[in-house]
C-alpha cells in the first residue's frame, strides 16, 4: 500500500525529468556552448566544483533517506532507540574533517583559477591583441575600436584566435558586460574604467547583454558580437572606415541620451580620447586612476 | 522542594540591582552599535577624503586653534559630568544640579562652535554640495553634533528629574547612563579631532 | 504656490491611472476602510486597543508580528505572481501585462518586503512569543523598547504600502543600487519610500537586537548556563548578535543615500567625486550577515523540531554552538561575493571566494548533527518535520550552487543570472521561510491553545515543495542558457519561453499552498474544539516554554523554573517530579502604553514628510518623537501586580492532562 504511492511519486518525478530533458535538449545552452578560452576554463571549473560537492551531497541524501526510513516511529520493533545519545567525538571530528577537506581542495582551485582567469589579465598569445573600448549608455552599447579608429553601436565585430582587450566603463548606471559564450561578466562602472580579456576560437554571432539592472530600457541592453576570421575582420574595419558618420563629442552626446532598442549603428571616425574624455568627466578626484576597482 | 528553591531565586531576580543591571548592560550595548555606526561613517570619510571635486581639501581648510578650542570644551565637559556622577554618589543634590548645569553650558558652547565653524564653510563656498569630501566631512561631524545635541535634550529632562524627585534610584540610574553616553561622545571626539582634522591638516 | 509650499511634492498626478496599479491602491484603500468598518460593527474598538495595540506582553506582540509578516507575505507573493506572469508572456512581439518601469516596481518591492518584512517579520514575532519562554523569563529585557520596535516595524510595512495608493514605488531593486538610485536616475519619490520604509523598519529591527541581546544574556532562568541554553535560543542570541553589528551600517548607508538625494550630496553620485562602489560595499556589509540574521533562528528552530520529533537528545551540542559561533564570525567576512564582477584583484576575489566556502564547513557541520539527532530517534513525520525534512533537501543543494559560486571565475558566469535568483531563493525559501512555518506549526498550541490541522498542513507542505521547485528549476536552467535576471522583455529567438511559463506554473502552485495554509488556520479555528491542547506540552517536548500552559498565561510562568539540565523540560518528566503544592507571589508585569504606537505613528509622518519634502511637517512630525520618548520616559507608574491570590487561582483553573 505504502509502497504502492512510492513507486507511483517515483514514476512521476522521472517521467518529469524525461519530459524536461526531452524539451531541452536542442535549446542553447549558453554557458555550456563555451566559444572562447576563457569561457571554456569558466565552464570547466564549474563541473568540477560541483562534481566535487556531490562527495558531500550524496552521502547526506542517503543518511537522509536511510535513517528517516530506519527510524520511523512506525518501525519500533526493529529499530534501536537511544534517547539520551548525544555526541560522538569520532563521529563529529569525521564531519567537521570531511568538509574542510573538500573546501581545502576547492581552495587550492579557486586561488589558482582565479589568477589564471582574472579578466584583467591579457592572454597570452603570439597574435597581436585588438582593442575595443566600451561605453555602457542609456540603454545601449557603445564599441570603439582606439586604434581603427572607428565605433559601432549594439553590435562589436572581433578577429577569430586574437586576444581582445576590452576596457569598459558607463557613462551613467552601472551596467554589466556579459558576453557568456567568451568570458564571464564585469561592471561597466561611471568614472571607472575595468578590463576584460577574451579570445574567441570560433567563428559566430554572440549574443551579449547588460547582466545589471540600468533602468527602463535595460532589458533592451543587448548587442550582437560578431566573431569572423582575420581577413574578414580586417576587410570589415576597412569598410567601415569609408562609412560618412563622426563620433565626435556632439554627437556622442546626442547619443548618450536616453533611448531605447537602438538599432546596430557604425561610425566610420572616432574623436581621439573620446573614451578617456568620457571617463574623466565623472572622476571625483585624480587620486583615482585605471586602478584596479573595487577594494576602495 | 523544587518550587521553594525557585522562591528565592525569584526574589533575588526581581530585585532593583538586577534591573539597573539589565538596563545597564543594554546600554552597553546600544553604544556598540554607535560605536559600529561611527565607525562606518569613519570608513566612508576615509574613502571620500580625497574626492574633492575640484573643491577644496581639509589641508588649510579648518581653523585648528577653534577646533583645540572645542576640543578641551568637550573634554571639560565630560569631566565636570564625571564630577556630578561623584557627587551623585554622595548625595549632595544641589552639586549634582550645578555641575550638570556646567556640563550642560559646555556641550552647548561646543556645539555653537561647531555650528559657527559649518557656517563659515558654508559662507565660503564649500557647503556638503560641493564634493564628495565635504559631504562626509558634514555627515561625519554632524552626526556627532546631533549626538551632543540630543545629549542636551536628555540633559535638560535629567535636570527636571532630579530637580523635582531628588536622587531617587530612577534618576541615579539614568545619570550614570548619560554619563556613560557622554564620555563615549567625547571618545568619538577624540576620533574626530585626530583623524579629521590633525591628520587632515598635515 | 502655496500648494507646493504645503504639500511638497504632492499632488493629484501621484495616485495610480492604470488598471493594476490602481487594483493595488484599491486594495489598500479597501482595507483602510473595510478594517474600521468591521472594528466599529462589532463593537472591537476597545478590545483592539487594549488587547493588542497597546499592549506590552511580549507575546502578543510576536502575533502582531506574524500578522503583519502574513500580510506581507500575501502581498509579496502578489508581486511575484505578476512577475512570473509577465516573464511567461513577455516575449517578441508581446510586451506583457507590466511596463518597464512598473516591473521594477514590482520585483523592487517584492526582494524588500520579502526580506525586511516578511523574513524579519516572521523572525521576530516568533523570537518574541518563544524566546522569553523558553529561557523560563516572564518578559523581554524591555517591554516598551519591544512595542516601539514592533511598531517602527509595522509603520514601514504601512509606509511601503502607501507607496501603492499615492506616488510610486523604487524601481532600482531590491538594494536600490547607486547611481542607478540617485535623483539624476531616479527622479521620483519610489526611491524615497524605499529609503525610509526600510529605514524606519531598520531602527525598530537595531532596537529589537539589543533588546533580545540583552533578554538572553541577563533574563535567562537561575541555572540554565550559557551550555544549557536551548538551541533556538542560541542560533537567536547569534542573530541578535549580527543585527547589533549588521545594522548599524544599514542605517548609515540609507542614510546617506537619503542625504544624496534630499540634501544634494555626494556619496554615491556620478559627479562630485561620489563613489557608488562604496555603496555596494556598505550594502553587502549589512547584506551578508543579513542573510544569516534570518537563518540562524530557523536553524535553531530546525534544532528543536528534530529533538523533538526524534524524541531524542540534539546530537553535537557542544559543535552546534561552535558552528553558530563560526557563522557569526565568518559572516562579517564574505560580503565581497556579491560582487566579484566589480573587477577587485584576484587576491582579493580569491580571498573572499575561500572565506565563502568555509562558512559553508559549519553549516554542513549543522546538517550532520541534524541527522544523527534523527539517528536511533523516534521519528514523527509531523508537519513541523516535514518543513524540516523539505529544508534539508532543498537547503543542500542551495548550498552546493551557492559554493559554486563563490569561485569568483565561475561566479563571472553565473552572477547576475536566473541561477543566482534559483540559489538565493532556493536558501531563502528552503531555508528561512521552510524553518518559519516549521516552527509556526510547531509553536502554534503553544501561542493559541489549539493545534493546526494536520491533514491541510500537509497538503500546504506538498504544494509549497513542489511549486517551489516548479517555479526554480527552470531558473537555474534559464541562468545556465545565460538569462539574466530583471528582464521585462526578451527576444523570442532565445527559447526562454517554455521554462518561463513553467516557473509561473510554480508560482501558482505555490500559491495554492498558501491558500491551503489559510484554509488550515481557518478550519483549525473553526475545529479549534477537537484540537485544543489540554496539556502545555502536545508534541512532547523538551524545553521550559512547553511546561506552563497553553496558551501560556501573561506571565508564562506562575513560579519561575529553575534549571539543571539542557532539554529542562524533557528531564522534569523523565524525573517524574512530583506536583507539591506552589509557593506563589505576587508578579510585576508592565502595564499596556500607547506610547510605542505614537511614536511609530510620528516616525511615519516623518518619513512621508522627508519623501514629499513637505517641509513644515518634518521638524514637527521630528519634536513629537522627542516629546513622546520625554513624557514616556518621565512616567514612573509603568508596572502592575498580579497578587499572589489572583496567580493561584488563574493556576488553578488552567487545564492540566499532565503532571508538571
Amino acid at each position: 500500500m505504502k509502497y504502492k504511492k512510492l513507486i507511483f511519486i517515483a514514476l512521476a518525478v522521472a517521467a518529469l525529468v524525461a519530459l524536461s530533458i526531452w524539451y531541452l535538449h536542442d535549446k542553447p545552452f549558453a554557458l555550456f556552448e563555451s566559444r572562447g578560452v576563457i569561457a571554456h576554463e569558466e565552464r570547466k571549473l564549474m563541473v568540477f566544483t560541483l562534481a566535487l560537492s556531490l562527495v558531500v551531497v550524496i552521502p547526506v541524501f542517503a543518511l537522509l533517506i536511510g535513517i528517516v526510513w530506519r527510524y520511523r516511529d512506525t518501525n519500533q520493533k526493529k529499530a534501536r532507540y537511544d534517547p539520551t545519545w548525544d555526541h560522538n567525538r569520532m563521529a563529529e571530528t569525521i564531519w567537521w574533517l570531511i568538509p574542510t577537506a573538500i573546501i581545502t581542495v576547492l581552495a587550492i582551485v579557486t586561488w589558482q583559477s582565479t589568477h589564471q582567469l582574472d579578466p584583467y589579465r591579457p592572454i597570452a598569445s603570439t597574435v597581436k591583441p585588438v582593442k575595443v573600448q566600451v561605453v555602457a549608455l542609456d540603454w545601449k552599447w557603445l564599441f570603439i575600436y582606439p586604434d581603427e579608429r572607428i565605433a559601432t553601436v549594439n553590435f562589436v565585430q572581433l578577429p577569430v584566435n586574437t586576444p581582445v582587450d576590452f576596457e569598459i566603463t558607463s557613462a551613467g548606471p552601472m551596467n554589466s558586460f556579459w558576453i557568456p559564450q567568451l568570458a564571464g561578466q564585469i561592471y561597466a562602472m561611471s568614472g571607472m574604467s575595468s578590463q576584460l580579456h577574451v579570445m574567441a576560437d570560433q567563428t559566430g554571432d554572440y549574443r551579449g547583454s547588460s547582466a545589471n539592472l540600468s533602468g527602463k530600457g535595460f532589458a533592451g541592453m543587448t548587442f550582437i558580437t560578431r566573431v569572423s576570421s582575420t581577413s574578414e575582420y580586417y576587410d570589415w574595419v576597412q569598410s567601415a572606415k569609408t562609412i560618412e558618420s563622426e563620433l565626435n563629442q556632439g554627437s556622442y552626446d546626442a547619443l548618450a541620451l536616453p533611448s531605447q532598442n537602438n538599432p546596430e549603428t557604425l561610425y566610420g571616425y572616432v574623436e581621439q580620447n573620446l573614451y578617456d574624455t568620457i571617463v574623466m568627466k565623472d572622476m571625483g578626484s585624480t587620486h583615482t586612476t585605471h586602478q584596479h576597482g573595487a577594494d576602495e | 522542594m523544587m518550587y521553594q528553591d525557585t522562591a528565592k531565586v525569584v526574589k533575588r531576580h526581581t530585585a532593583k540591582a538586577e534591573s539597573n543591571d539589565k538596563t545597564t548592560f543594554g546600554f552597553w550595548v546600544y553604544l556598540m552599535t554607535d560605536c559600529v555606526l561611527f565607525a562606518t561613517l569613519f570608513a566612508v570619510y576615509a574613502v571620500l577624503h580625497n574626492n574633492t571635486a575640484d573643491g577644496p581639501s581639509s589641508d588649510g581648510l579648518f581653523s585648528l586653534p577653534l577646533v583645540l578650542t572645542e576640543t578641551i570644551i568637550l573634554l571639560t565637559s565630560s569631566f565636570v559630568c564625571g564630577l556630578a556622577i561623584l557627587a551623585a554618589r554622595q548625595g549632595r543634590k544641589k552639586a549634582v544640579m550645578s555641575f550638570l548645569i556646567i556640563t550642560g553650558l559646555l556641550g552647548l558652547a561646543f556645539l555653537g562652535i561647531e555650528l559657527t565653524e559649518f557656517r563659515d564653510l558654508i559662507h565660503e563656498g564649500h557647503s556638503w554640495r560641493q564634493s564628495a569630501f565635504l559631504s562626509s566631512f558634514f555627515t561625519l561631524v554632524g552626526t556627532h553634533g546631533l549626538h551632543i545635541a540630543s545629549g542636551l535634550i536628555w540633559l535638560v529632562t535629567l535636570l527636571w528629574q532630579i530637580s523635582k524627585q531628588g536622587l531617587s534610584g530612577s534618576s541615579l540610574k539614568r545619570l550614570t547612563l548619560f554619563g556613560m553616553f557622554w564620555h563615549f561622545l567625547d571618545v568619538v571626539w577624540i576620533f574626530i579631532f585626530t583623524i579629521v582634522y590633525m591628520i587632515g591638516s598635515l | 504656490m502655496l500648494l507646493a509650499n504645503v504639500l511638497g511634492k504632492l499632488n493629484a498626478d501621484q495616485f495610480p491611472h492604470d488598471p493594476i496599479a490602481a487594483g493595488g491602491a484599491l486594495t489598500v484603500v479597501g482595507a483602510m476602510i473595510v478594517i474600521p468598518v468591521l472594528l466599529t460593527y462589532f463593537k472591537r474598538w476597545g478590545w483592539l486597543w487594549n488587547n493588542w495595540l497597546t499592549s506590552l506582553d511580549h507575546k502578543k506582540i510576536g502575533i502582531m508580528y506574524l500578522l503583519v509578516s502574513g500580510i506581507m507575505l500575501l502581498r509579496g507573493v502578489a508581486d511575484a505572481l505578476m512577475m512570473r506572469t509577465q516573464q511567461a508572456v513577455s516575449t517578441g512581439a508581446n510586451s506583457g501585462i507590466l511596463d518597464a518601469e512598473h516591473f521594477q516596481q514590482v520585483f523592487s518591492a517584492h526582494g524588500s518586503i520579502m526580506i525586511f518584512f516578511v523574513g524579519m517579520g516572521f523572525m521576530f514575532g516568533i523570537i518574541n512569543v518563544i524566546l522569553p519562554q523558553q529561557i523560563g523569563s516572564r518578559d523581554v529585557a524591555f517591554p516598551f523598547l519591544n512595542s516601539v520596535s514592533f511598531w517602527l516595524f509595522a509603520a514601514g510595512a504601512i509606509l511601503m504600502n502607501v507607496s501603492l495608493v499615492v506616488g510610486e514605488f523604487s524601481s532600482a531593486g531590491w538594494l536600490a543600487y547607486p547611481p542607478l538610485s540617485e535623483l539624476k536616475f531616479s527622479p521620483g519619490v519610489g526611491v524615497d519610500y524605499w529609503i525610509w520604509s526600510l529605514q524606519i523598519a531598520g531602527v525598530g529591527s537595531l532596537l529589537s537586537g539589543i533588546n533580545f541581546f540583552t533578554t538572553i544574556i541577563k533574563m535567562r532562568a537561575a541555572g540554565m548556563t550559557l551550555m544549557k541554553m536551548p538551541m533556538f535560543a542560541w542560533s537567536v542570541l547569534g542573530s541578535m548578535a549580527l543585527v547589533i553589528t549588521a545594522f548599524p551600517i544599514l542605517t548609515v548607508t540609507l542614510a546617506l543615500l537619503a542625504l544624496d538625494r534630499s540634501l544634494g550630496m555626494h556619496f554615491f553620485t556620478t559627479d562630485g567625486g561620489g563613489n557608488a562602489m562604496m555603496y555596494i560595499n556598505l550594502i553587502w556589509a549589512w547584506g551578508h550577515p543579513e542573510v544569516y540574521i534570518l537563518i540562524l533562528p530557523a536553524f535553531g528552530i530546525f534544532s528543536e523540531i528534530v529533538a523533538t520529533f526524534s524524541r531524542k537528545r540534539l546530537f553535537g551540542y557542544t559543535s552546534m554552538v561552535w558552528a553558530i559561533g563560526a557563522i557569526v564570525f565568518l559572516s562579517f567576512t564574505v560580503w565581497l561575493h556579491h560582487f566579484f564582477t566589480m573587477g577587485a584583484g584576484a587576491d582579493v576575489n580569491s580571498f573572499f571566494g575561500i572565506m565563502t566556502m568555509v562558512i559553508s564547513i559549519p553549516t554542513g557541520v549543522k546538517i550532520f548533527n541534524w541527522l544523527f539527532t534523527m539517528y536511533r530517534g523516534r521519528i514523527r513525520l509531523a508537519t513541523p518535520m516535514l518543513w524540516f525534512l523539505g529544508f534539508v533537501v532543498t537547503f543542500t543543494i542551495g548550498g552546493v550552487f551557492g559554493v559554486l559560486l563563490s569561485v569568483p571565475p565561475a561566479d563571472f558566469q553565473l552572477h547576475n543570472s536566473l541561477f543566482l535568483v534559483a540559489h538565493f531563493h532556493t536558501m531563502i525559501i528552503g531555508g528561512v521561510l521552510f524553518g518559519y512555518f516549521a516552527g509556526l506549526t510547531y509553536w502554534f498550541p503553544k501561542i493559541f491553545g489549539f493545534k493546526l490541522n494536520e491533514r491541510l498542513g500537509k497538503y500546504a507542505f506538498w504544494f509549497w515543495l513542489s511549486g517551489f521547485v516548479l517555479a526554480f528549476v527552470p531558473l537555474y536552467i534559464l541562468g545556465l542558457m545565460g538569462a539574466t535576471r530583471r528582464l521585462n522583455h526578451y527576444d523570442a529567438s532565445l527559447g526562454w519561453q517554455g521554462l518561463f511559463i513553467v516557473a509561473a506554473v510554480g508560482v501558482v502552485l505555490v500559491c495554492i499552498g498558501i491558500f491551503f495554509q489559510v484554509l488550515q488556520l481557518v478550519v483549525s479555528f473553526l475545529l479549534r474544539k477537537n484540537h485544543t491542547d489540554m496539556t502545555g506540552d502536545p508534541w512532547n517536548a523538551r524545553t521550559l516554554e512547553w511546561s506552563t500552559a497553553s496558551p501560556s498565561p501573561v506571565y508564562n510562568f506562575a513560579v519561575l523554573p529553575t534549571v539543571r539540565d539542557r532539554d529542562e523540560f524533557w528531564e522534569m518528566k523523565q524525573r517524574k517530579e512530583s506536583l507539591k503544592q506552589p509557593k506563589y507571589e505576587a508578579i510585576e508585569l508592565p502595564k499596556n502604553s500607547p506610547f510605542g504606537l505614537y511614536i511609530a505613528i510620528a516616525a511615519g509622518v516623518f518619513g512621508f514628510a522627508v519623501i514629499w519634502q513637505i517641509v513644515w511637517l518634518i521638524p514637527i512630525a521630528l519634536l513629537a518623537v522627542i516629546a513622546l520618548i520625554i513624557v514616556r520616559s518621565s512616567d514612573t507608574d509603568t508596572e502592575y501586580r498580579i497578587s499572589a491570590a489572583q496567580v493561584a487561582a488563574i493556576e488553578a483553573a488552567r487545564p492540566r492532562g499532565q503532571v508538571v
